[in-house]
């Protein structure tokens, strides 16, 4: 089908069926042309740019190589000695320290000829020559800056990935609920309940200097708690036929309750520092955060869900008509609460997420998320009236929303003016899939009149 | 009636639906002081006819004009000028007085937007008068039975300042007196100078009511006669385009031993029901809407619960707590409305086959795809339901290519009992007489068939024995189906 389509509407109904990446690539493009700025080199490809400068200057001329404190540093200084060495250029001296170090270094060397710094250290370096007469003559050398947007250095995608990881992973969960043609508006104090839970049960055991299986434990605790609350709202939904909105819209003021009532109203700061790691902490080898590992591998999950197997194929079928899929004998309220199961406990896995990345638990945590969550979902392009959706376009929908806040706090636009922004593409993307679907149906009559 | 200045005249009109055409180079006049009547089976094109000329559907080529000049292209402008439909669903709003409705979008207005309920109350009265309804003004019009609301319908037309008067099958569901009482007003207003469009499946009514007549067909317009010009079978032979001894295509099957046993079944409207199926035997049950005939499939499918009787399926009794019991003993309900019972229209033919057969293709919760395809291919090549694809949305297929595949569903379930509820309702003539085709082939295969129909001449021509219900229960059985006449099923029907 999608092959004969293609070819017949060529690029163009391509690309309407992808709709919502467009979208994405599109701002992506925007935000990579409106910060695109020179960019300072940092590490070893700062030294890699500043060696062959080095190499070039007069022979016997004396090179210290300086640099602040930290990893980067290091890294820099311990490159550029090694390639200096390669060529026979060793430096006479090495610094990555404090000010206050570099400082005493300089003092106590003479006949320094060249001042080998990366971009940060540049102005320190440059002070401190203007401190000590000896330096007088030395020149102060730091690798060429590079053209390139700050929206696309690795670093900042990254971060665009961890900031969205919490509302991306519920959002699974939610795609689940509306597929059903369903709501869950209690995800967001879902996300409180569950970070109070887990941080309560760590403080309470142990506190700062809880073990990991403590930690654990309290993870644990946080996503049953969402879990039990999804599940709930599930029973109240099939057994008692109370409206989604309205099961929901009550468990919400429950969990939020519930959260105050164990937290006294108080934040919970009694943690260890290996609590962080979930949601701070990266692998060591590409430098990708455990956040964003775990976004990945539970859309892959739910993906294989939705497209591959009888409950995916159920939930789909309970969304399109819940009575052809009774008569069908389809377990109607066990796929519902099925899902609502899921959608609470995803909610109590990005309260525990929340709580790791702030290292704290509160009350207050998610407030305002369900409507997060489901702006993701709905501009992903699944219908609300059930039936209807792709966990991919639910990805997206988060990326979009990630990406636009992002790229205005690049651009330095202020938070008020974001949040109307915000709202309009929304509207905006529901606009678009309406206008598309339309056009499709269209599409679609005309074949079948054609045809028939 | 002058034919030079007809009051509504319809030329060439087309209009087209995925997968089916539902009109074709369609005319029709009418006329003020007369009663055109529009015939022609289901799916021949009249609702499609009716909603274009009422403004909520657009066709493709055609035009619609009255006194001459082209009627407007929105239902509220359509009423405006003067063509008012009244719906089998009626289109009061049932929380609302019968005043409120009867001025509803029209109210008379004072200073400020205040309403003039005194006007209101002087111009209902007068108009009620004339239909001879005797009712309360501030009744909810959800407490008047359906008679009173239909005629609440007629008043709100004649308040508009009706010129024609477009009824869709209103006599549905009215009783005989009510339906007599409604031809004297419709006479009285035609005696007004009204000019009246009424669609009906009743032939009796059709010769009581009607000046002249035209029957669609397919979605093309058959003819126009004078209503005394033509004979009843004369009739029938336009509407169904052959003669009606061909129209069933009966093959008795062989029976064999009993495989469906209901006895005592109540529930909801239904009161202690009992028969038996065999295998190989079409069973047709008949009565009139609302006689609970389609209550009877539901309870012995578990889709409703039973308060008492069992079901035997093969010997062994069914405790349906719900379908999924129903179908795992090898029982199958092909409902009447497809689109809102049979199928999950957004999904593909393919998956709407499959679900329900799931287990069927699965290991561990995982859907084998290759295997799913390739089954239903099997289907669709055996049935001949004609599809574009695997993924052609299940709510663009035709309404017989939509029950075969629903078909399709059960006997890949391998189902023993398959309960069909109005077989053929929606389906076209042609695709008609396929699926009758398709229940000799089921019978003869071995499958115990229910089928219940509302066209008593299908139930004549396909049953090999015919039930009766009437309010709940079960009033008759004929087993002699071959001396059985339309005429002595609804006896039975309303005894």
């Amino acid at each position: 089908m999608t092959k004969t389509s293609s070819k017949r509407g060529g690029w163009r109904s391509w690309l309407a069926g992808q709709g919502m990446l467009g979208v994405l690539l599109a701002l992506c493009a925007l935000f990579s042309v409106l910060t695109l700025q020179p960019q300072q080199l940092a590490g070893t490809r700062a030294a890699e740019a500043l060696v062959d400068e080095l190499v070039d200057t007069a022979p016997g001329t004396s090179i210290a190589v300086l640099s602040r404190a930290g990893a980067e540093g290091e890294q820099f200084v311990d490159e550029l000695k090694r390639r200096l060495d390669e060529t026979g250029r060793s430096p006479i001296l090495t610094v990555a320290g404090s000010p206050a170090a570099i400082r005493a270094a300089l003092e106590g060397a003479s006949g320094v000829d060249v001042l080998a710094v990366p971009s940060d250290t540049a102005a320190i370096v440059g002070s401190i020559q203007s401190d000590l007469p000896g330096l007088g003559g030395a020149r102060l050398m730091s690798p060429p800056t590079r053209s390139w947007p700050t929206f696309l250095l690795k670093s900042n995608l990254l971060n665009v990935a961890s900031q969205i990881a919490v509302i991306a992973i519920i959002a699974i969960g939610m795609t689940m609920v509306i597929l059903t043609a369903g709501i869950d508006l209690s995800v967001g104090s879902l996300i409180a309940l569950s970070a109070v839970v887990t941080t309560w049960t760590i403080a309470r055991m142990g506190g700062v200097e809880a073990s990991l299986p403590i930690v654990l434990l309290g993870a644990l605790g946080g996503l049953l708690a969402g879990a039990v609350t999804g599940a709930l709202s599930g029973l109240v939904i099939t057994r008692f036929r109370v409206p989604p909105f309205i099961a929901t819209l009550a468990m919400m003021q429950v969990g939020s309750g519930l959260a105050y009532l164990i937290s006294r109203g108080r934040p919970i700061h009694e943690l260890p520092d290996g609590f962080e790691t979930l949601g701070r902490g990266a692998d060591p080898l590409l430098g990708i955060p455990h956040a964003v590992t775990l976004m990945v591998v539970l859309y892959v999950g739910a993906w294989v869900l939705l497209e591959r197997t009888v409950l995916g194929r159920y939930l789909h079928a309970v969304g399109g008509n819940p009575e052809a899929a009774r008569l069908a004998g389809v377990p109607v309220r066990r796929v519902l609460l099925f899902a609502y199961t899921c959608c609470g406990a995803l909610a109590g896995l990005g309260g525990v997420l929340m709580a790791s990345q702030l290292k704290s638990g509160a009350p207050t945590y998610g407030q305002s998320y369900e409507l997060h969550v489901i702006a993701a979902v709905v501009v992903g392009g699944t219908s609300l009236f059930g039936g209807e959706g792709k966990i991919t376009g639910t990805l997206i929908g988060a990326l979009i929303m990630g990406v636009i806040n992002n790229g205005m706090n690049l651009t330095n636009v202020e938070s008020y003016t974001q949040k109307v922004v915000l709202g309009l593409v929304i509207l905006a993307a529901v606009l678009f899939e309406q206008l598309r679907k339309h056009s499709a149906e269209k599409r679609a009559a005309r074949a079948g009149a054609a045809s028939g | 009636m002058t034919d030079a200045s007809p009051l509504l005249r319809v030329s060439g009109l087309c209009r087209s639906y995925p997968g089916v055409r539902a009109l074709h180079e369609v005319d029709l006049d009418a006329c003020e002081g007369e009663v055109l009547a529009l015939l022609g089976e289901n799916g021949a094109g009249k609702s499609t006819l009716l909603k274009i000329v009422s403004g909520a559907e657009t066709s493709d080529a055609g035009t619609v004009e009255l006194r001459g000049s082209p009627l407007p292209r929105s239902p509220a402008e359509v009423t405006r000028a003067g063509v008012v439909t009244i719906y089998q669903e009626l289109s009061l709003v049932p929380q609302l007085s019968v005043r409120q409705n009867l001025f509803l979008g029209r109210e008379p207005v004072r200073r400020f937007g205040f309403v003039d309920r005194d006007e209101e109350r002087r111009r209902a009265e007068l108009v009620l008068e004339r239909l001879g309804l005797d009712v309360d003004l501030d009744t909810p019009v959800r407490e008047l039975e359906v008679a009173r609301q239909q005629l609440v319908e007629i008043a709100r037309a004649l308040l508009a300042d009706a010129a024609l008067l477009i009824m869709d099958e209103p006599t549905a569901a009215l009783t005989p007196r009510e339906v007599e009482r409604l031809f004297v007003i419709l006479r009285e207003l035609r005696a007004d100078g009204l000019g009246i469009v009424f669609v009906s499946h009743r032939l009796d009514e059709i010769d009581a009511i009607a000046d002249r007549i035209v029957v669609l067909r397919d979605g093309e317009s058959v003819g126009c006669w004078s209503a005394d010009a033509l004979s009843r079978d004369e009739l029938i032979e336009a509407m169904v385009g052959r003669p009606l001894d061909q129209e069933h295509p009966k093959q008795a099957a062989e029976l064999g031993e009993i495989v469906l046993e209901v006895e005592g079944l109540c529930g909801g409207p239904v009161r202690d029901v009992s028969f038996q199926v065999r295998a190989g035997e079409i069973v047709g049950l008949a009565g009139l809407v609302g006689a609970g005939r389609t209550e009877v499939a539901r309870l012995v499918f578990g889709a409703d619960r039973a308060t008492a009787g069992t079901v035997r399926v093969d010997g062994e009794v069914l405790n349906a707590t719900g379908p999924r019991d129903a179908i795992g003993a090898g029982v199958a309900l092909l409902t009447e409305d497809r689109k809102a019972q049979g199928l999950v229209l957004a999904l593909s033919s393919r998956e709407n086959f499959a679900l329900g057969n799931l287990d069927r293709w699965s290991r561990g919760g995982l859907i084998d795809g290759a295997r799913e395809r390739s089954v239903f291919a099997g289907h669709v090549e055996r049935l001949g339901i004609r599809v574009s694809g695997p993924e052609q949305p299940a709510g663009t297929l035709s309404g017989g290519n939509q029950q075969k595949l629903l078909v399709a569903r059960w006997l890949e379930r391998d189902c023993r009992v398959l309960l069909f509820d109005e077989p053929t309702r929606g389906i076209d003539v042609g695709a008609r007489h396929e699926i009758y085709l398709l229940l000799n082939e089921l019978a003869s295969r071995g499958k115990a068939i229910v089928m219940i129909s509302s066209e008593l001449p299908e139930v004549l021509g396909m049953s090999d024995r015919i039930l009766v219900m009437n309010e709940g229960r079960l009033r008759g059985e004929v087993d002699d189906v071959a001396s059985a006449t339309q005429e002595s099923l609804l006896a039975l029907a309303v005894s």
